[in-house]
């Protein structure tokens, strides 16, 4: 039981790191990206393969990162000068062509076999119990530290800079702030959040196939940050724990229902999941913790 | 040679398939100004609406996809209506992902009445004609046939009948028209009924060449995509050139990649679309 809730809240740590790039560019600049959960794939095959080829493991999270932010800037590259639906379409796209490529290119990434014996650090120090524990307390910390830098970046002028984007990009443009370029940025650190998180979920695993990144975690994450509350990284991370304790709440209550098979199961457990983002969109788009817009300093005028 | 012309006609008669719930897709946007991703499960709605009919019940294809085509139109109705239109007023993004959960609950509503399986069309086996080393599949071309007719009275619809009229102009500019008195709400509802149809039809032709499965709908999402974006997002023309020119490319870039790369094809030529005309062969503007 204990070994089951630290597993749990890993991967709590691990969809509130993706609800937190997700947050980053849907609350910060409007932009949404479906293929979040290929850009965890990409984080989690650039570790897996950098230290399968005897990097050390922090230089495959930054391998990770980098390659994240890369891909990022390539599908971003010929989409953020169009309207926003465009780069949704295009990101789809994105994350299915990522699961072709883990599928097919079998040199790199072992194909549907996927690859397995990723390195978990210190598992040989620690023992089994240790590392699960040491590793719950990694992933919660880097949680902790990149939602302290992403709300450090809402207060500041650059946070305030792409809220005004996404206003407004018009008027963002008119006042001198160089719209594409906040995008462009925006995108790209997200997109390194994201692989980041898939860095993190491969050593935790240490087994990663094309099967583990369903385009299903997309709409998770989404669920996760409508939820929580876009355009706040406190929402982003509450809306990711709740995700996950609502996806294994559904687990045990499916499985309450009599008579019925595995499949549909499965089935009515993404039935209500997708119910769920559905009728918070109805209910409380705002989420639970709503953005909070800090108030105009007065004009000069109104307190003469 | 040979090689070269029968990827053109696989590319033509799997571009046309294609066509059909790309105008059902690129209808939608042109009058509600948001892509609907609950189409590919308007698709596999209509393929197993038509699969029950024909393969359960014995009814022939033809009555079979008249058949898919009501129940898609009206579930994309009642969906549209119940999941989707409160949620307009809060823009096209918002719209575009709570159609990505509707589609998720449809496809799995299908997943648990009829289960993962394979299913296929009750059809006679025939074999394919040969000209020379040409091959040609009858089903295929009966499938191309159904298509083409599908279209033309699509077209005929758009062009001829004032509801198709009154739906170009709202397409057009919404404002204008409802300065003319068209109702904006009922244009809605018939275009997403005939959008989500057609996705349904769409559906059943891909199926009848394979086999179907909860996933069919989500498997030709992306080239319904592709197809639309480079015939220009919201137009209907362009959305049946796009499917040709896409259906082209795929089973051009075959000869080279592996078949596996299929989908990737369309996602390239997206990219390729927008990085160097944005507004597609026939579309208006895209920024």
């Amino acid at each position: 039981m204990l070994s089951y809730i630290i597993f749990t809240l890993t991967i709590c740590g691990v969809y509130a790191l993706l609800a937190l790039s997700l947050n980053l560019i849907w609350g910060g600049v409007g932009l949404v990206n479906l293929g979040l959960a290929g850009f965890f794939a990409v984080g989690a095959y650039a570790s897996a393969v950098a230290t399968g080829a005897g990097a050390p493991v922090l230089i495959g999270w930054g391998a990770a990162l980098a390659v994240g932010a890369v891909v990022g800037l390539i599908v971003t590259f010929a989409t953020l000068r169009l309207r926003d639906d465009y780069l949704a379409i295009v990101t789809l796209g994105f994350a299915e062509v990522i699961r072709l490529i883990a599928l097919n290119e079998r040199w790199l990434t072992k194909g549907s076999d996927g690859i397995s014996g990723i390195r978990a650090p210190l598992k040989a120090e620690l023992g089994l119990q240790g590392f699960t524990l040491f590793y719950l307390v990694l992933v919660s910390a880097v949680v902790l530290l990149v939602w302290l830098l992403l709300r450090r970046l809402d207060a500041s002028p650059y946070g305030r800079a792409m809220k005004a984007i996404r206003e407004d990009q018009q008027l963002a443009a008119f006042a001198g702030k160089q719209v594409l370029r906040f995008k462009w940025q925006a995108f790209a650190l997200s997109a390194a959040i994201a692989a980041l998180a898939g860095a993190l979920y491969a050593h935790f695993q240490s087994y990663i196939s094309p099967d583990h990144f369903q385009p299903l975690i997309t709409i998770y994450i989404f669920l996760a940050v409508t939820a929580g509350g876009v355009g706040r990284p406190s929402g982003a991370v509450l809306g990711a724990y709740a995700v996950v304790i609502f996806l294994e709440a559904t687990r045990f209550a499916t499985e309450l229902v009599p008579g019925l098979q595995p499949v549909q199961l499965a089935a009515l457990r993404e039935i209500l999941v997708g119910l769920a983002l559905i009728l918070v969109l109805h209910l409380r788009p705002q989420g639970l913790l709503p953005e909070r817009i800090p108030k105009a300093p007065p004009s000069p005028s109104a307190s003469s | 040679m040979t090689i070269l012309l029968q990827a053109l006609i696989n590319g033509v008669m799997a571009g046309t398939l294609i066509a059909v719930p790309a105008i059902g897709f690129t209808a939608i946007f042109a009058v509600l100004r948001y892509p609907n991703f609950a189409i590919a499960s308007y698709a596999t709605i209509g393929a197993f609406a038509a699969w029950w009919a024909n393969a359960i019940l014995g009814i022939a294809v033809i009555p079979a996809l008249v058949i898919a085509f009501v129940i898609a139109g009206l579930v994309g109705t009642a969906a549209e209506e119940v999941a989707l239109s409160r949620l307009r007023s809060a823009g096209a993004l918002i719209v575009a992902i709570a159609s990505i959960a509707l589609n998720l609950v449809l496809e799995n509503v299908v997943r648990f009445v009829f289960g993962n399986d394979m299913k296929g069309y009750d059809l006679p086996l025939m074999r394919d004609w040969r000209f020379g080393e040409l091959r040609i599949g009858p089903q295929q071309l009966q499938s191309l046939g159904l298509a083409v007719a599908i279209m033309a009275a699509m077209f005929a619809f758009l062009f001829y009948t004032r509801f198709g009229k009154a739906m170009r102009a709202v397409a057009d500019n919404p404002d204008l028209a409802r300065l003319k008195g068209i109702d904006p709400a009922r244009i809605a509802i018939v275009t997403v009924f005939l959008g989500a149809g057609l996705s349904g039809v769409g559906g059943v032709l891909i199926g009848l060449d394979t086999s179907i499965d909860p996933l069919t709908g989500y498997r030709v999402l992306l080239a319904v995509f592709a197809a639309a974006v480079l015939g220009g997002l919201g137009s209907i023309p362009g959305a049946v050139v796009g499917a040709l020119a896409l259906g082209i490319a795929e089973e051009l870039a075959l000869i080279v990649v592996p078949a596996t790369y299929r989908t990737a094809v369309g996602f390239a030529a997206i990219l390729i679309m927008l990085t160097f005309r944005p507004r597609g062969i026939l579309g208006e503007r895209a920024t």
